[in-house]
Order: structure tokens, then C-alpha cells, then sequence
């Protein structure tokens, strides 16, 4: 059962790893400005998700509150990067 | 080499490998949308699944792995949760706002030329 | 009694957020939970804008079940598109929707759950003509959307609100 369990979050990292580099295609490519925002968000989640994955695999609960600044700087830098798109400037 | 305080239970493993395996596919699933679908208006749903869905799935994954192997109810995760489900629609509303303004800007100068 | 706690609901979230960022349940963190949910809500009274009491929380948890559900339902639905369907014949398109709701944190609800479900994204509300657009990754019949939106989301939510 450990050994199921321990190659069930190998897949995980590596799925996560595969989406991390995904993300990264389009932030790369992506043509417009908003395709490279939309890039970023998703990273951060990834990245987020690949931190919580980690956690499980060292079995340790510190990675949490890595997990959870992560959460909040992402969700910051996102709408002040939407709304800079928007007007050309973050606060009005 | 997962360091583990006690052996978990049959039970748990298996609701664990479940939601793992799940939330690997759809986090693959909506960025490979991020990556094929053709314009932004189309690509903005495909990360929607892997915030809800992918995210939902790992971090249901997490709490019952480490209640189960703490021997106490860890439901910190609960936290990222509600913030995650909190947030995400605000920013997929404002990059849409963005896109559609900078669209319509876009129009307009092309008339004008 | 009132004056203590304005807003009763957010203090029970302060202490829930302590306890559960602290992990514990000793005395102490207890008690400096009590104080921040007492404290907090007192300081920023201002910053609160007047929301309307949820006055059924039942059709509340009614509402966020069947959003659940719906969020899953769709998240396959999107999935399944995205594997075996081309870019090509995927007919995205922007509808306009007629609400008769102007209850802004009624709006709020709707949107974040419109948000939340894959396959729909909130792009505006005209205050002016109370019509709502939004994006769909698959549009098959619009009128279906319509029909969904003002039936299973729209008259739940003016009624937790009513």
C-alpha cells in the first residue's frame, strides 16, 4: 500500500512538473499580453499545488504555509498585472 | 522515501491515490487547454479546471493523508481552500475585463487608421 | 451585546482562521482568538461596506451544493473537449443575459460561482439595462443558458438574500 501510495505522488509531481512546463509554452509564446497573464496565474497555482505535493512526499506540514503565501502573492500579482492591462496604470 | 510517523490505513491510501491521480490528470488536462485552444477567450477556461477542480482534489488528497497519519484532524488546508476558491473568480473576472477593454481599444485604432 | 460583536459571523471566521493556522486548541490560542474576533470587526467597522443579512442559510447551502455538483459536471465537460475535440469547432461566443436582480451582493454570489464554474466566464453586468454578459467555452443553445442562469442560479440567490 506505501509503495502504490509513494509512486501515486511520483505521477503527481511529474504531472505538476509537465504543467509547470506547459504554462511556461505559453508564457513564452503567448501573443497577446493577457495570454502571458493568464500564463502566470496558472503558474503560480501549479507551483502551489507542486509545493503541497512535496509536502505529502516529505511528510511534513511546514510546506503549508509555504503553500499559502504562495496562494496570496499569486492572487496579488495577478489583479494588480489585470489591472494594469486595463488602464496602464494600478491605482486610479 | 515518504517519511511517514505510522502506517496508514487501506482505506485512506486508496481515497488518497484517488484524489492524486484525479488531480495529476485535470491539472494536465487544463493547461494542456492553456496551450492547444486557439484565441484568449477560449484559453481563459481552460485553467478554471485545474484551479478548482486540480487544486480541490490535491488538497482533499493532503488532509486525509496527514489526518491519517498524524492520528489528529489536520484540516489546515481548509484555509488555502477557501481562499483559492474565494479569489480565483475575481482574477479570471478582472483578466477578462482586461482582455475585452484591450480588445475593443484594439478595434478602435484599427478604425481609425 | 450588539456593540461587542457587529458582525458576528466574521468574528466566528477570525477564531476558526486562528485555531486553524495555530493547529491548536489550548486555552491561550483560544482566548487570542476571542480577542482578535472582538478586535478586528470593532477596527474596521469603515472598511465594511452595508451588506444585506443572509436571512436562509438553508437555501444558501442548497445553492453552493448544486454549484458544487455543476462545477464538477462542467470541469469534465471542459476536459473532455479539450482532449478529443479540435480548437475548430468549438462555438465560443458571448451571450447577453436579462437579470432581474440589482442586489450587489446578490451579484457578488452570482459571479463568484459563474467564475468558479469552468466554461463561463463573467465578463460584464450594465447596471443601466440590468443585463448580465457572459463567455461560454461551448455554446450549444442559448436559450438553455438563459433558462439556467435565471432559474438554478438567479432566484435562489434573491431568495437567501430576501
Amino acid at each position: 500500500m506505501k509503495l502504490a501510495l509513494e509512486i501515486s505522488i511520483y505521477i503527481a509531481l511529474i504531472s505538476t512538473m509537465l504543467a509547470i512546463v506547459l504554462c511556461g509554452i505559453r508564457l513564452l509564446r503567448g501573443p497577446t499580453s493577457q495570454d502571458r497573464v493568464l500564463a502566470l496565474d496558472t503558474l503560480w497555482m501549479c507551483i502551489m499545488i507542486f509545493v503541497l505535493l512535496l509536502g505529502m512526499f516529505f511528510g511534513s506540514l511546514i510546506y503549508f504555509e509555504i503553500a499559502l503565501l504562495i496562494a496570496l502573492t499569486g492572487f496579488v500579482s495577478t489583479m494588480a498585472l489585470a489591472k494594469f492591462l486595463m488602464r496602464g496604470e494600478i491605482i486610479e | 522515501m515518504i517519511n511517514m510517523a505510522n502506517d496508514i490505513p487501506a482505506w485512506a491510501a486508496i481515497l488518497v491515490i484517488f484524489f492524486l491521480l484525479l488531480g495529476s490528470f485535470i491539472i494536465v488536462v487544463g493547461t494542456l487547454g492553456l496551450v492547444r485552444l486557439g484565441d484568449f477567450y477560449q484559453r481563459i477556461h481552460g485553467p478554471a479546471i485545474t484551479i478548482t477542480l486540480g487544486t480541490g482534489s490535491v488538497l482533499i488528497a493532503s488532509m486525509i493523508l496527514f489526518s491519517s497519519t498524524h492520528e489528529r484532524l489536520v484540516i489546515h488546508e481548509l484555509l488555502i481552500t477557501a481562499f483559492v476558491f474565494l479569489t480565483a473568480p475575481l482574477g479570471a473576472m478582472m483578466m477578462m475585463r482586461a482582455a475585452v477593454y484591450r480588445g475593443r481599444r484594439q478595434q478602435q485604432r484599427d478604425e481609425s487608421k | 451585546m450588539k456593540s461587542w460583536f457587529p458582525a458576528p459571523w466574521l468574528s466566528v471566521c477570525l477564531l476558526a482562521i486562528w485555531l486553524l493556522l495555530n493547529q491548536s486548541l489550548e486555552l491561550g490560542q483560544i482566548l487570542f482568538g476571542i480577542l482578535l474576533a472582538i478586535a478586528i470587526p470593532v477596527i474596521t467597522a469603515p472598511l465594511r461596506p452595508n451588506f444585506p443579512a443572509v436571512t436562509r442559510p438553508i437555501a444558501l447551502f442548497r445553492l453552493l451544493s448544486y454549484a458544487l455538483v455543476e462545477i464538477i459536471r462542467s470541469s469534465f465537460n471542459v476536459s473532455r473537449i479539450i482532449l478529443f475535440r479540435g480548437t475548430k469547432n468549438v462555438n465560443s461566443q458571448f451571450i447577453i443575459i436579462p437579470l432581474d436582480m440589482d442586489n450587489p451582493a446578490g451579484l457578488a454570489l452570482l459571479s463568484c460561482l459563474i467564475n468558479s464554474t469552468p466554461g463561463t466566464v463573467w465578463v460584464e453586468y450594465f447596471s443601466d439595462r440590468r443585463e448580465l454578459s457572459l463567455h461560454v467555452f461551448d455554446l450549444h443553445d442559448e436559450a438553455w443558458w438563459i433558462d439556467t442562469i435565471k432559474n438554478k442560479y438567479e432566484k435562489p440567490i434573491m431568495a437567501v438574500f430576501e
